[in-house]
């Protein structure tokens, strides 16, 4: 069983109360048409489990089948500067067949980023690394395709499609002793 | 799958439909050879992508990347351009398999090679190998951990 290297950190981009029953942490890639399909099951999966669960986001662009996928990466990351990292990345996957720079300006200034800042950050080798850093550690928590999850912790090997990844996720819950 | 320990048996293979490339003009270098079922298979497709981005990370370790399948050179062809691979396909495809065979990964029922991973350092010598189910895709975590195992020696017996 793959284990999550690093362990979710304050470098990391997190939705949901820390002390929640479930880390769910997705391995993405932006241009990437199955984590597409990934990105309302997910959503759907916080609206579902409330507070049961914190989300976490990890770039794993394959830029060479995907050539935007790693400047948007780098985009959702400049977004963070300004607070808005959420907000960047639900954009670009409600719109990963249009991801050129055009686009992606038009999407900073559309969830109220500051255009002038952005496009300073966006430059920033910090930013581009930190990507980088993302990449790596999928790389060597095994993530072999996109998306992987990690539940907890571990690498989650079974069907993210549909409800199945719900019903997998409140049959963990289940098992939680209630306090 | 071979020993650990022992130099890699050398081959010639076609890498286009004009060039062969033999094992042994890649001394020097780490080779990490990848014997995978079939061109377009699905997940031998995400396996190959995804070693495809890692050309960075095997660079660093003086590495070179090697596909070899029972597919022909014209489908090799077609499936590098398709998915823009930076690295060396192998068409092990007359006599077929012969190489698979030879390595201990051509699996005589499907008429494929298995899903297997031999790691050569600069001499030559096999120094890890993997061998992964036919359905599932290895990753590239231990291949990483086998290279950076094999630079940390050399650095200690330096």
């Amino acid at each position: 069983m793959n284990a999550l290297i690093p362990a979710v950190n304050s470098k990391d981009h997190i939705a949901g109360k820390p002390g929640a029953l479930i880390e769910l942490v997705e391995y993405g890639d932006y241009e990437c048409p199955y984590c597409g399909r990934a990105y309302p099951i997910v959503k759907y999966i916080q609206q579902n489990l409330g507070n049961d669960i914190k989300f976490v986001f990890r770039n794993f662009p394959l830029s060479k089948i995907h050539p935007h996928a790693f400047s948007a990466a780098v985009a959702t990351e400049a977004a963070s500067q300004q607070n808005r990292f959420w907000e960047m990345h639900d954009i670009i996957f409600e719109n990963q067949k249009t991801l050129d720079p055009d686009d992606i300006l038009l999407f900073a200034r559309s969830v109220g980023l500051d255009p002038a800042r952005f496009k300073n950050d966006i430059e920033q080798k910090a930013l581009t690394e930190k990507v980088e850093m993302d990449f790596e550690s999928g790389i060597r928590s095994g993530v072999n395709r996109t998306p992987t999850f990690f539940i907890n912790g571990e690498k989650f090997e079974g069907d993210w499609t549909d409800y199945h990844l719900l019903e997998y996720l409140k049959s963990i819950l289940a098992r939680v002793p209630s306090l | 799958m071979l020993p650990i320990g022992i130099i890699a048996p050398d081959f010639k293979l076609h890498s286009t439909p004009d060039q062969k490339l033999e094992l042994s003009e890649l001394r020097d270098r780490k080779v990490i050879l990848i014997f995978y079922p079939a061109d377009w298979s699905p997940v031998c497709d995400d396996q190959l992508t995804l070693y495809n981005e890692m050309g960075k990370y095997f660079a660093r370790h003086n590495a070179q990347l090697i596909g070899i399948s029972v597919d022909s050179k014209w489908s090799h062809l077609a499936f590098i351009e398709n998915r823009k691979f930076h690295f060396p396909l192998l068409s092990d495809f007359e006599p077929k398999g012969e190489v698979a065979r030879l390595y201990e990964v051509y699996d005589a029922k499907t008429g494929e090679c298995k899903r297997a991973l031999y790691l050569i350092d600069e001499d030559g010598t096999i120094r890890w190998s993997y061998q992964s189910p036919v359905g599932i895709n290895p990753g590239a975590d231990g291949i990483l951990s086998a290279l950076e195992q094999i630079d940390n020696l050399k650095t200690v017996n330096q």
